[in-house]
């Protein structure tokens, strides 16, 4: 029996294909897994079943019958209820308070209520107590509170969005018995998640997707977390084959020390301040409480010239940290930067680009655009002092415009003019006019975050044969990409970066996008070689990923 | 790309008019409720128009509003709201006829004392909220109302006998100024004098147009104003941003009340016009911040200012005025993002379409890959 069924689930945002032909079956009485890195589309999927977005194309049918929601108050009249992963509770309120909230009819708000929250708190095995106030409550007892709201209102097909990034891994074992007791009162839960081996301890069944659409189904227990990694990064795209070498011995960037310490947001720092009233947290997390987390630690290493260094590892890792520390967004707490024999540590934004440190952001929209802008103002963005765009003080809007015109041509964006907004343009030439715009100032240093996410297979060629184009010419590339193959083709050397530190290096010209994906979850150290990591794996096959800082909430 | 500039110019537009059609039509109801004529009053005020004494009236009022309404505007094109230019140019006002009152200069420095003491007593009362919003976090609208309630009263502190005032009947002034800080206007013979200093407003929406628009800091502004993180990223320096605007938007407020001031009053006095700041924030929006668009609301503003009186003498109320200006606030936020959306999607629809039928820019090298938008 099938709880939900979501047959060719076609969604499309101006610009962007978010989901393409998904077909998505949960059967009744499981946990059934989706899996995808960042930006794969689970979100946008997960939204579209419970209401908050309409799909362009495709039927969704629960219970066997074919629905259509407007809203999420239509997704809950038919039992589909959302954990979210930030969490939607009022602080100021009691978890009574919070679990009627907005359901004031089901059961009253006094004794029915109350009665009734016990009795779901008993059943499932949640452990609630209604009378608490929110603010006093550690992380995973908010999000049993969450699990508890969604089932008062009847719910029964829970989504969860990613419910473990925020838990330490007690927390997650706790949160996997309670998914075991729903699943055995016949509720079906969907559980949302890039990390792999949680993912297989705890689902009936997996559902792949990638670059928007379902790609395979997997049955955990059959599956190890390297096949799992294969179906999740894919390998069938065109491998770049690493031509002769160019690397030179002039470092262009060194990194020594860089250390950084977690500041606000959610990360485990942070939750660890004493919690008196919910024992259970205070427990959990008493070991970190003393030491603030460290999101970079103790980061060394030196880029030379015609060098890509490509990092590996799972998102959320430090990536984002160390890339604002180059471009200069957020200083590390220690450590220096030198560029071409000069210390930078101390440098802002601007100084590094004018002096050739080249970006390309990880999120372009948040980072990399001003999307209601024209083109040819995207092109000045970055570069507003430097040469064709400012003459001194003033802005050269004829050089800017020829040049975007020049962009446009030899980086194939396609676009009717450069008048446009930069946001109705596709992803694919969004990305070509960002990598475009980075390559005209001649970078010596460029720093390539996912530079082909989002892209297609066409323009994705395009962007590696840029990046190698330059490399011939001595640009050194930080390189930091999801997709393995993309890292190993392009990289010349690898380092694989886990919970802050560059904890493996290999080389990509034996390494297997298998093994680096292994190694990405922290289990292998050192330098990664075949036959050696082979023997790893099979340690590894329970291995966690780790349980630290919310993923960047991309798109 | 012709057909892109018609379609900004069309979207330019229609905001506005959307607004004030609204804006009228509901004005329109109110009048049918209270039983009244719902089209006479408008013929009133229009007619009142055709007066030249009410237009150099009009005139006057507006440049008091349309320097106001710059203030803010320039705040805005960055997300700050600077609500404190009430206070910035009442005693930036204040403090100009002070120091007019007990400095005698030759006109051509006087006058331009006057002005810089204006600019940066503004500079400096927006300063104080950009500081704690750079160290402290403090947001800006909370700081600057504070702010305006502290400068009423400072300004009570030196309207005192024992500090600047002077007491001329029951009103409190500042004392009169110098004549070499008065600044002559221009005469219209029966229909009155328009101020030296509506030049000055001029100016002011000029520089506005140039510095935002050709030069590498106005760019910076705009950028972080369309989007902080890609502003930062680019390597903008939001802080000092935050600072800058502030101090640039409460110079430019302390302007606001001196062409009344060097053109007519000579004095601060309780009569001195107040709540322009206010004023000038919905004049800001309904001229999409743009020099020329607030120069069209800051006449529609002080049309309705100085066209309503009239209406009491047919049996009207002269608030009818305030109603219609609230309603065009509103309707205008309402129909400026509707049409801003509108118009996104519009583009995004064309582009799609104009790249599916192949005209494409630099055509050479196209294959079959990907088309866009679609």
């Amino acid at each position: 029996m099938t709880a939900v069924e979501l047959a060719g689930i076609t969604k499309r945002f101006p610009g962007v294909v978010a989901n393409h032909d998904i077909h998505l079956s949960v059967r009744k009485g499981t946990v059934h897994a989706l899996v995808g890195e960042n930006g794969a589309g689970k979100s946008t999927l997960m939204k579209i079943l419970y209401g908050m977005q309409k799909p362009d194309e495709g039927t969704i049918a629960v219970d066997g019958e074919q629905v259509t929601f407007s809203s999420p108050a239509d997704a809950i009249v038919r039992g589909i209820g959302m954990v979210h992963q930030h969490f939607m509770l009022a602080d100021n309120l009691t978890v009574l308070e919070n679990v009627v909230l907005g359901s004031e009819k089901l059961y009253g708000i006094g004794a029915k209520a109350r009665r009734k929250i016990a009795e779901i708190s008993e059943r499932y095995g949640l452990g609630v107590r209604p009378d608490v106030l929110v603010e006093n409550l550690g992380v995973a007892d908010r999000q049993r509170v969450e699990i508890l709201k969604v089932l008062y209102r009847g719910a029964r097909i829970l989504i969860l969005d990613e419910p473990t990034a925020v838990l330490v891994p007690q927390e997650v074992d706790a949160l996997f018995d309670n998914l075991r007791e729903l699943k055995s009162e016949g509720l079906s839960v969907i559980f949302i998640s890039h990390k792999l081996g949680e993912v297989l301890s705890v689902a009936d069944d997996i559902t792949v997707i990638r670059r928007g659409t379902t790609v395979g189904t997997a049955v955990p227990a059959e599956t190890t977390p390297r096949q799992l990694a294969e179906l999740m990064v894919g390998s069938e795209l065109p491998t770049p084959e690493t031509a002769e070498s160019t690397v030179t011995d002039q470092p262009v960037i060194q990194v020594k020390g860089l250390t950084a310490f977690a500041s606000g947001g959610a990360s485990l720092g942070d939750l660890a301040e004493p919690t008196p009233d919910s024992g259970l947290v205070a427990e959990d997390t008493a070991e970190t409480a003393g030491a603030v987390k460290r999101v970079l630690d103790d980061v060394t290493f030196t880029i030379h010239a015609g060098e890509v260094m490509g990092i590996a590892g799972v998102e959320g890792n430090g990536q984002t940290e160390l890339i604002d520390a180059l471009i200069g967004l957020k200083r590390a707490d220690s450590g220096s930067v030198t560029f071409l024999g000069e210390d930078i540590t101390a440098w802002a934004t601007r100084k590094r680009r004018e002096q050739g440190i080249g970006y390309i952001p990880e999120d372009r929209h948040r980072h990399g655009l001003l999307l209601e802008a024209p083109l040819w103002e995207n092109r000045i963005l970055g570069h507003v002092t430097e040469k064709p765009n400012a003459k001194g003080v003033w802005l050269d809007i004829k050089g800017a415009q020829e040049d975007t015109k020049r962009i446009v041509k030899e980086y194939d964006v396609r676009t009717p003019g450069i008048d446009v907004t930069a946001a109705s343009l596709s992803g694919g030439n969004q990305q070509k006019l960002i990598v475009g715009r980075e390559m005209s100032h001649n970078p010596k240093f460029l720093i390539a975050a996912h530079p082909t996410r989002g892209v297609d297979v066409g323009a994705q060629a395009q962007i590696w044969d840029q990046i190698r184009a330059a490399r011939r010419e001595g640009l050194a590339v930080l390189l930091i990409s999801a997709d393995l193959d993309e890292l190993i083709g392009l990289s010349d050397t690898l380092r694989v970066i886990y919970n802050g530190r560059l904890v493996a290096d290999a080389d990509p010209a034996t390494i297997t996008p298998e093994e680096l994906g292994s190694a990405m979850t922290g289990a292998a150290s050192g330098h990664l070689e075949n036959e050696e990591l082979a023997a790893q794996a099979e340690l590894e096959e329970h291995a966690e990923t780790p349980a630290d800082a919310p993923e960047d909430e991309a798109r | 790309m012709k057909k892109f500039d018609k379609e900004r110019l069309l979207l330019a537009v229609a905001g506005p008019v959307i607004a004030l059609v609204v804006a009228v039509a509901l004005t329109s109801v109110v009048l049918i409720a209270s039983g009244k004529n719902p089209i006479e009053p408008y013929s009133i005020m229009f007619e009142q128009a055709t007066f030249s004494d009410i237009q150099v009236l009009i005139i006057n009022q507006a440049s008091l509003y349309y320097i106001a309404a710059l203030a803010v505007a320039i705040g805005f094109r960055m997300n700050l709201f600077n609500i404190g230019v009430d206070g910035q140019y009442q005693l930036a006002a204040m403090m100009a006829a002070v120091v007019g009152a007990h400095v005698a200069l030759p006109a051509a420095l006087q006058v331009p004392l006057l002005i810089l003491t204006a600019v940066f007593t503004g500079a400096f009362w927006a300063g104080i909220a950009g500081v704690l919003k750079v160290t402290r976090g403090v947001s800006e609208v909370v700081a600057t109302i504070m702010l305006n309630a502290i400068a009423t009263s400072v300004i009570a502190y030196l309207w005192l006998p024992s500090v600047f005032g002077v007491k001329v009947g029951n009103n409190n002034t500042t004392g009169e100024m110098h004549k070499s800080g008065w600044v002559p206007g221009f005469s219209m013979g029966e229909a009155g004098e328009i101020y030296g200093l509506v030049i000055l407003a001029v100016v002011l929406g000029i520089g506005y147009w140039v510095v935002l628009n050709r030069t590498r800091f106005g760019f910076d502004l705009r950028a972080s104003g369309a989007s902080e993180s890609a502003a930062s990223a680019s390597g903008v320096d939001p802080k000092r941003m935050v600072l800058t605007a502030m101090l640039v938007s409460g110079g430019m407020a302390g302007l606001a009340g001196l062409p009344i001031l060097l053109g007519d009053t000579h004095t601060y006095s309780l009569n001195f016009p107040t709540g322009i700041g206010f004023l000038g924030i919905g004049i800001a929006l309904l001229g999409r911040n743009s020099p020329v668009g607030i120069a069209f609301a800051a006449l529609l503003w002080a049309w309705l200012d100085k066209a309503s009186p009239e209406l009491d003498f047919h049996g009207y109320d002269k608030e009818i005025a305030v109603i219609m200006q609230g309603l065009i606030v509103i309707a205008v936020v309402v129909s400026y993002e509707a049409v801003r959306e509108w118009g996104l999607r519009r583009q995004q629809r064309r582009v799609g379409a104009e790249l599916a039928a192949g005209h494409v820019l630099g055509a050479a090298n196209n294959t079959e890959k990907e088309v866009a938008g679609r």
